[in-house]
């Protein structure tokens, strides 16, 4: 499992997703906290692509030897890509959390929603 | 103690050197465990007993082998297993308490085993008496009068109880969709609420454990069916709050479901129905000494007020006006039936047994123990060495088990929860629930129940901060933990992700 790292260049939600932005895309994820009080992930259920989120309300499932939770969008949005390949390794959202665990990609029906986020020292920081 | 609890993984010890074979590849073709004496009775065709459609048409694969290896076989499965009979059990909200050697006995004589599920209810009278006085005990220690025995699961029990709950609702021409769970609910909650087709919403959760009444106030409308709640709940706390919630809910015209889970805590003390709630469920393994079966047989009966009753599964136990007893299938507005024939009887027993052996008194000296040790326990392990890396989730008195902290131990320690639940193995106890309730991070939820003694819990506490301890001075010694059982850490994720669920014959 990967070292504890928050990158700078992410924005972060409280509930330990994160969110990279391109133009009007967004790719999310959850952050390293997040995998690591899961613990080993089983499963990732993902959503529809064409599935309209809501930031703050849950939009895919993972279950980890522990439970099963949800995931939280961190924006608004449509989902346009989902990561496939977690369907046979969803390890990867323990091993690459930032990398190829990435969960979804989203284009943002409201771009200026970002300002609602976290950046790496605010979401650190809430960590404790 | 130390010094007998080995470290480092242990090689050769006599059940990890035991090959593990199924009873299935010790098969030997032609090999017996039985010889059927010569035939004494006439001789007829098969085809006259049984229909040839009816019957398989190649034989059953079962394992050939001898009597003794079929002894040596079981009697090593059993070796491997951790039971209440081997070490001391702490698993919060499943109150492993000791299953009386006297309700074995009772449930083996030959009137109670050898009972045929399709006895004529007039041959069948003592054990017809004998599932009244159960209803009868359970109707009053829950405070409702109306008990069914149907349901053969706390899960199941749930389930029996959003059934009527749709139907008293329907009843009224109201159709509701929705039920509330608090977020310490057991699992079992809002899988029975999707199963019964409605849906789950969540309700928060206040500082000191109970429900956050606001957030409740705020949900509570005339969409929502139900209310379930577990009083005390997951975190040992009992809610203070239950006459206003019970308000909040019958306000809306939702009824309020009793998870018995956690029953242990409070028989004869209080009772569901005078807290206000209209359908409660038993889990006759967990306060009534069922032993838990592992998937069965089980029971998890229903009490429920008078507005639920008309809706009782049927039939129903009934003593009739002359003193006799008999199945009254006379229930018009039933949810029906819940499973076949009346229900595990051999547990109806055991637990009728355990009430009538403990009475009144005795039912309410049990649970005031079962808090008792829990709250010795909880003090016990406030001790210097532990509180700092376990403290409790909720600095109170606790009722029947409470729910400690492992984030500090993780954080400082650099072991985990699983970790310290692994260690515990190599000492002969077996972990407390870890990882329940999930708004406790690396939680470890502990029930020692009534019948564990001052010795017991003093070494438990002291295997505890041994542990501690030891991680201290080299964590890795918890995290490649246990080394003495007959296998170490098992892959879960691999057993979730690839599990392998057929033996091929």
């Amino acid at each position: 499992m990967a070292d504890a790292s928050y990158p700078e260049d992410l924005l972060y939600h409280a509930e330990h997703d994160w969110a990279k932005i391109d133009g009007d895309v967004a790719t999310f994820g959850v952050t390293w906290f997040a995998q690591d009080s899961l613990g080993d992930v089983v499963f990732f259920d993902p959503p529809a692509v064409g599935a309209q989120v809501t930031a703050g309300e849950g939009y895919a499932e993972v279950e980890s030897v522990k439970a099963v939770s949800d995931v939280i969008a961190p924006l608004s949005g449509e989902i346009v890509e989902v990561n496939e390949a977690l369907k046979d390794t969803p390890e990867q959202i323990n091993d690459d959390p930032y990398g190829e665990g990435w969960m979804v990609k989203v284009k943002l029906s409201d771009p200026s929603q970002t300002e609602t986020l976290l950046s790496q020292a605010d979401y650190t920081a809430q960590l404790g | 103690m130390s010094a007998t609890v080995p470290t480092q993984p242990v090689e050769g010890l006599p059940m990890q050197r035991d090959e593990i074979k199924t009873i299935y590849e010790r098969s030997v073709e032609g090999r017996r465990a039985f010889a059927a004496p010569p035939l004494d009775v006439p001789v007829k065709p098969l085809d006259e007993l049984i229909p040839a459609a009816l019957r398989r048409s190649t034989p059953a694969q079962l394992p050939q082998v001898s009597e003794p290896e079929i002894v040596r076989h079981y009697n090593r499965l059993s070796k491997r297993n951790f039971d209440l009979d081997t070490g001391f059990y702490p698993l919060g909200s499943c109150t492993m308490k000791h299953n009386p050697k006297l309700h074995e006995r009772v449930a083996g004589l030959p009137g109670n085993a050898r009972l045929h599920p399709l006895q004529d209810p007039a041959r069948a009278q003592g054990a017809l008496e004998l599932m009244h006085g159960l209803q009868e005990s359970l109707g009053e220690i829950a405070g409702m009068p109306h008990v069914s025995l149907q349901p053969s699961a706390g899960s199941h029990g749930e389930l029996a109880g959003l059934l009527l709950t749709r139907a008293y609702h329907e009843d009224r021409g109201e159709q509701r969709t929705k039920v509330l769970t608090p977020d310490t609910a057991h699992g079992t909650n809002p899988a029975t609420v999707t199963m019964a087709g409605y849906e789950v919403v969540k309700v928060g959760t206040n500082a000191d454990g109970g429900v956050d009444v606001d957030d409740l106030r705020a949900k509570a409308d005339d969409s929502v069916a139900c209310l379930m709640l577990t009083n005390p709940n997951t975190l040992g706390v009992f809610d203070p709050q239950i006459e206003e919630i019970a308000r909040i809910v019958h306000g809306v015209g939702a009824t309020l479901y009793y998870d018995g889970a956690n029953l242990n805590a409070i028989m004869g003390i209080t009772r569901p129905g005078d807290m206000g709630f209209d359908i409660v469920h038993f889990n006759l393994h967990k306060s009534f000494t069922q032993p838990h079966g592992g998937g069965g047989p089980g029971a998890g009966p229903i009490a429920v007020s008078d507005r639920i009753a008309p809706y009782l599964p049927r039939p129903q136990v009934v003593k009739r006006e002359d003193g006799t007893f008999d199945l009254e299938h006379d229930i018009p507005k039933s949810i029906g039936k819940l499973r076949g024939f009346q229900g595990n009887y051999g547990v109806f027993v055991r637990s009728y047994a355990y009430i009538r052996s403990l009475g009144a008194e005795g039912l309410r000296e049990a649970s005031e123990i079962a808090v008792l040790n829990a709250n010795y326990l909880l003090a016990l392990l406030r001790r210097a060495g532990v509180a700092e890396y376990l403290p409790a989730a909720f600095d109170r008195l606790c009722m029947h088990e409470f729910v400690l902290s492992g984030a500090p131990m993780k954080r400082d320690l650099g072991i985990r929860t699983l970790d310290l639940a692994k260690r515990l193995l190599d000492h002969g106890v077996h972990p407390p629930t870890v990882y329940f309730p999930l708004l406790v991070d690396e939680a470890l939820l502990l029930e020692p129940t009534e019948t564990e003694t001052k010795e017991t819990l003093d070494h438990f506490a002291d295997v505890i901060a041994e542990i501690l301890a030891e991680a201290k001075a080299d964590p890795e010694i918890a995290r490649n933990a246990p080394y003495t059982t007959p296998v170490r850490r098992l892959d879960e994720a691999g057993a979730a992700k690839k599990p392998v669920i057929r033996q091929p014959l």
